[in-house]
């Protein structure tokens, strides 16, 4: 009698099978998709926050250096020449770089603004000239990458056995257990340093690179390292003998690794371990500034005659499919409209946050039209025919009633309508906010750049250094967004109201 | 002077508010009637007075004589007061200051929608009337089928063919990616996801679209394009540094997000009963999404598609920084193509004279990207509302 | 005892029971919708071949328990059923009972008609097409238009198969999701108020159509109206607040009620 289960089970049963394999294929797709999707926002994440981690450290090299009265003008700190002060402290360290080349390539390895932490705290304690101060020094780009290991592979070993060493002309002789040895790889002490050029029959040739002072005979074994860098030097920034020095340096004890605050407080620079991002944010800041000033007031004033007073006509609805439209316009047409209309036509000062601002607010505006009307939608209409019924006008009823009820949406809206100015670029680059920016911009009239034109504008940059100070950048420009959208996003737990 | 002017109209507005209100606190104070509106109204329509009348002088000095000048806030003060001492006379227990006030409130506010029309206008007028002046330099005919665009070379070209296939090239990889990813995506959470998972996945994809384009450019262009060429290269293709296919993988996973929450709307709008209908006759849940409930939504998943490809169409960022520069008509995606958007940005960047065809030439590009997106969007849109009337 | 093979019940005694084989058994069955207690140790026994009505006021629990014999429920969150429901002996809430099939097994007619926004061929041969009935293109055919006439509903549309089946009337899509329903050779149907959304003619054309198919099928019909019950079903069922009040032979229950709760009910003292 159980028809029930001999019905379907027998000739169906592969069927019945075949379908539910492909519901848990079907499932699987969509698994499938969204992880894809977070995995790709993982791997740009940890990709980039990688490559920024290095550029918010930096070295430099502590120096202890004799203000010399003579030297400086105390009268006029500032403009003293502490570059030289420094240059001659680090030649002291090298008696034996004597070549113009090579003393111009131990001074690049010191960044063009090394003497500036020594320059500000002399003008800050006037009473220390004639004494011997600490300073650090910061290091040029190239240097700097050194250190963090990302320029090269360098291979470095401690020595194992002893060597001897015998000069025969210009040429330098190694012997003793040579047998490990290879072309090209150096041998280095603290005093001096050696490269092989030949290894044959138990015996190396070797030039030297760092000459000391009094000539060593003997490779002490554990007192000194085999160097050997697999890149040859013409495709390297940091070739033998600067390799050579800084590693004397790292030697001595006098390099220092600290939380590059710089990065914070300077403007943008042509050399890579000076430029900060204090003008992009500046410029950031008064250029959104600029935005909410117009299309806030703008913003929730159309929306609010839209939604409450506007009479449902064909005026009406041609503004609210114009909104529609414009919310979903390529931002790089706005970009074209500033250029056109307020640069051309207005006159106003390109690259000004006044420009940036305009643009970006008229790109934002209906965005926060459309967040401030589903906001007052979402307010009962019986509040505002509470309202009503006692006795006040339409106006009233709207602004002290339905308006402040709806502000935790607009908040929301506006919060959201700033993240998207603040990362917008291609506007941006229409108005010319891409000249080279060194100061600080003051008002809002003065060039000035923006935190996602400062990233696409060091993406560019050919040096090395860049490319990790732009990945730091993005990192900074993401922690802004996520605070403001974490702030959104709270702010609207918080006064999310259950009708 | 700006800053002068602004502080004296500041400050007559303020005088004006605290000068009416008190007049009619005097008059509600002294007699036994009452009035019809209330002090305050009165005070904010004396303030507005001066406000207006300030301005309007400060503007027209400024068209006169430029915004440097002394006679700025001097005329400002001078109307502003004009202003005010005219309407004390106004102020009587009969006037209705209310009505008044909220009739110019209310022409503000219209006036401020009417920012938006004035906005569609300024793009059109402006982007028509360079594109024009650009089409009297160059003929429409060599710009919409010429097969060569060198603006920069002499003698110059400007054809626009390469650039479309170009933008269509990338356009077509992106969506490629982001159509099944973001369908499948909005599924899976729609239908097959728990409130928590929901509540996970969700701010992710959120977190995705918020990442700034710019940032994604860099990943394309650093990451992602090397990684490409290198996978090809063992493979013994020829890839170029900047290819197509880089930019357009990154620009896809941009739009999953996009698509992914515009189906997921859409989804989640087919009524129930559809699917306790399919339930009921015993269909599974996938069979039931395929066969009822994807059908049903078909208007609305076009209608985001198409949404997605105008997004990518104008999108700008990630192809200036992970495509490339020169225009070569080609549908390989291992190739180099440029597009529309970056065109335009590379032209306009750096000082133009406006009158070059190179600089027009950007604006015609922008009055054709202008039209392509404009028709897209408002189809997309048309026909969501039109789907939204079906079921509500 | 051998709940397949009873003939008699001894329960409240339906005389149509004795008739007929026992098609649903429900035994202590208990419903609940997070907190709410909807169902309370429900135990009854429904007939094959014969139309039962479930009767009573708003929210007592006919639907739920309903939606119940053929799992609907399970799409429903925080839905729990305890106890047994059989269909033919065999627990339908038994773990290893696939619901796709009981589903085909067991049909359902909603409040709204739910037609499918596609033809009303294709609305009728969904259910064949996903459980793989149809052998061919002209074996579909055959049972989208048997089923159609079974609804009387082929005459009116057999000019406009392919037409969208959301372009007919009320009353029509109704009877095209009955066809689309028995398209399937369910053994029973189960239907939520289906005529409550239907204006008098259609609702009578419906009524019309259960009185011609209930010899072939065990119909169970939830309906608000007392009078189509008794003009329609052979048992009748009265719910009050989640309990089964009393099941018997609808004439028995119209005339001669057990219980004053269903007195009450009937004669309009509460409704």
């Amino acid at each position: 009698m159980n028809n029930m289960t001999d019905k379907f089970d027998k000739g169906n049963a592969a069927f019945i099978a075949k379908r539910y394999a492909s519901e848990r294929r079907f499932k699987a797709y969509g698994a499938v998709a969204l992880a894809i999707s977070v995995l790709f926002l993982a791997y740009v994440l940890i990709d980039i926050g990688l490559k920024a981690w290095p550029s918010f450290f930096e070295h430099s090299v502590v120096l202890d250096i004799k203000l010399d009265p003579a030297k400086i003008d105390a009268s006029n700190v500032m403009k003293s020449d502490f570059d030289l002060l420094v240059k001659d402290n680090v030649r002291d360290m090298f008696p034996n770089v004597t070549s113009r080349a090579d003393r111009k390539v131990l001074a690049s390895l010191f960044s063009v603004g090394a003497a500036d932490d020594l320059r500000t705290q002399t003008a800050a304690n006037p009473g220390t000239i004639g004494s011997t101060v600490k300073t650090r020094a910061l290091l040029a780009d190239d240097a700097d990458l050194y250190y963090k290991g990302s320029l090269f592979k360098i291979a470095k070993a401690p020595g194992k056995t002893d060597l001897r060493l015998t000069q025969s002309g210009e040429e330098f002789l190694v012997t003793g257990d040579v047998s490990e040895l290879a072309a090209g790889e150096i041998i280095r002490a603290y005093v001096g340093a050696y490269r092989i050029t030949s290894v044959e029959a138990g015996v190396a040739k070797a030039e030297a690179l760092l000459t000391p002072t009094t000539l060593i005979n003997t490779f002490v074994a554990g007192k000194y390292d085999v160097l050997s860098i697999a890149t040859p030097e013409s495709a390297r920034r940091v070739d033998d003998k600067a390799v050579v020095w800084l590693e004397a340096l790292a030697e001595k004890g006098i390099i220092e690794k600290h939380f590059a605050w710089r990065f914070f407080t300077s403007g943008d620079s042509r050399e890579p371990e000076l430029a900060g991002l204090r003008g992009a944010i500046v410029g950031s800041l008064l250029t959104v500034m600029m935005t909410l000033a117009l299309s806030v007031p703008l913003g929730i004033a159309a929306a609010v005659y839209l939604e409450e007073f506007a009479a449902k006509n064909k005026w009406t609805e041609l503004i609210e499919v114009n909104i529609n439209n414009l919310a979903a316009v390529p931002s790089i047409i706005f970009g074209l409209l500033g250029l056109a209309v307020f640069i051309n036509f207005f006159g106003l000062p390109r690259s000004a946050p006044l420009v940036g601002g305009l643009v970006l607010g008229l790109l934002v505006l209906p965005t926060i039209i459309i967040a401030t009307r589903a906001a007052l939608k979402a307010v009962p209409p019986s509040i505002k025919e509470a309202a009503l019924g006692v006795g006040a006008s339409h106006q009233q009823a709207v602004f002290h009633h339905v308006l402040p009820l709806a502000v935790p949406g607009i908040l929301t809206g506006t919060i959201l309508g700033v993240a998207r100015a603040l990362g917008e670029t291609a506007p941006l680059l229409m108005i010319g906010m891409v000249a080279f920016i060194v100061d600080v911009p003051k008002g809002f009239s003065e060039a000035a750049t923006v935190l996602p034109v400062q990233i696409y504008l060091w993406s560019d940059l050919p040096e090395v250094a860049f490319q990790s100070r732009t990945a730091a950048a993005i990192i900074v420009l993401l922690v802004i967004l996520f605070c403001l959208n974490a702030v959104a996003i709270y702010l609207r737990k918080r006064f999310e109201k259950r009708w | 002077m700006i800053a002068w002017t602004l502080l004296i109209i500041a400050a007559l507005t303020a005088v004006g508010f605290f000068v009416g209100r008190a007049r009619a606190q005097v008059l509600r104070n002294a007699g036994a009637a009452s009035l019809h509106s209330l002090p305050t109204y009165h005070g904010l329509l004396m303030a507005s007075m001066g406000l207006v009348a300030a301005s309007v002088a400060m503007l027209a000095v400024t068209l006169a004589a430029g915004p440097g000048s002394i006679v700025m806030p001097a005329a400002a003060a001078l109307f502003g007061a004009a202003a005010i001492a005219a309407s004390h006379p106004l102020i009587t227990r009969e006037f209705r200051a209310r009505n008044r006030f909220e009739y110019l409130v209310k022409i503000v506010l219209i006036a401020c929608s009417a920012v938006a029309i004035l906005t569609t206008i300024g793009i059109v007028f402006s982007v028509l009337f360079e594109s024009l002046a650009f089409f009297q330099q160059v003929s429409p005919i060599e710009f919409l089928f010429g097969t060569h665009w060198s603006p920069t070379s002499t003698p110059a070209s400007f054809g626009f063919i390469p650039l479309l296939v170009g933008t269509l090239l990338i356009t077509f990889i992106a969506v490629v990616v982001a159509g099944p990813l973001g369908l499948l995506s909005a599924i899976y959470m729609a239908e097959y996801a728990s409130r928590r998972m929901r509540g996970v996945l969700k701010p992710m994809l959120e977190i995705l679209a918020g990442v700034p384009t710019v940032v994604l450019g860099f990943f394309a262009a650093l990451t992602v394009a090397p990684l490409i060429r290198n996978t090809g290269e063992s493979f013994g293709l020829a890839v170029a540094s900047e290819s197509a296919l880089a930019a357009g993988l990154v620009m896809g996973m941009m739009i999953v997000p996009l698509i992914s929450s515009l189906a997921d709307d859409i989804i989640n709008s087919v009524p129930q009963a559809l699917r306790d209908g399919s339930y009921a006759m015993g269909a599974t849940k996938s069979e039931t999404i395929k066969r009822v409930v994807l059908p049903a939504a078909l208007p609305g998943i076009v209608s985001a598609f198409m949404l997605a490809i105008s997004r990518a169409i104008g999108e700008t960022m990630i192809v200036v920084m992970a495509a490339g520069l020169a225009a070569n008509l080609s549908f390989n995606p291992l190739a180099a193509v440029t597009t529309i958007t970056v065109q335009i940005a590379t032209l306009l960047v750096g000082d133009q004279e406006f009158d070059s065809a190179k600089t027009l030439s950007a604006f015609a590009l922008g009055f054709v990207l202008f039209c392509f997106t404009l028709v897209l969007n408002y189809i997309a849109l048309r026909i969501v509302q039109r789907y939204r009337e079906q079921y509500d | 005892m051998d709940a397949s093979t009873q003939k008699t019940s001894e329960t409240t005694g339906p005389r149509i029971l004795a008739a007929r084989d026992t098609k649903i058994v429900a035994s202590d069955v208990n419903i609940y919708y997070g907190e709410k207690h909807a169902i309370k140790n429900l135990s009854i026994h429904i007939p094959d071949r014969a139309v039962s009505a479930f009767i009573g006021p708003s929210g007592c629990g006919k639907s739920t328990f309903l939606r119940a014999i053929n799992r609907m429920n399970d799409t429903i969150d925080g839905c729990q059923v305890t106890g047994d429901i059989l269909v033919d002996g065999k627990n339908i809430y038994d773990r290893d009972l696939d619901v796709v099939q009981l589903r085909a097994r067991v049909g359902m007619v909603f409040q709204k008609p739910n037609p499918f926004p596609k033809s009303i061929f294709e609305n009728v041969a969904y259910g064949p097409r996903i459980h793989g009935i149809a052998k061919s293109k002209t074996d579909l055919e055959e049972i989208v238009v048997n089923s159609l006439k079974k609804a009387s509903l082929f005459e009116e549309v057999k000019d406009r198969l392919e037409h969208p089946g959301t372009g007919l009337s009320g009353g029509q899509q109704q009877r095209l999701c009955i066809a689309r329903a028995i398209a399937v050779n369910p053994e029973i149907i189960l239907m939520d108020e289906p005529c409550s959304a239907l204006d008098p003619i259609a609702s009578a054309k419906i009524e019309e159509l259960i009185d011609e198919i209930r010899q072939n099928y065990c119909i169970i019909i939830v309906t608000h109206s007392m009078q189509q019950a008794a003009r329609v079903s052979q048992l009748t069922a009265f719910f009050h607040l989640g309990t089964l009040v009393e099941f018997g032979d609808t004439d028995d229950i119209f005339t001669t009620p057990q219980d004053k709760r269903t007195q009450d009910y009937i004669t309009g003292r509460f409704g």
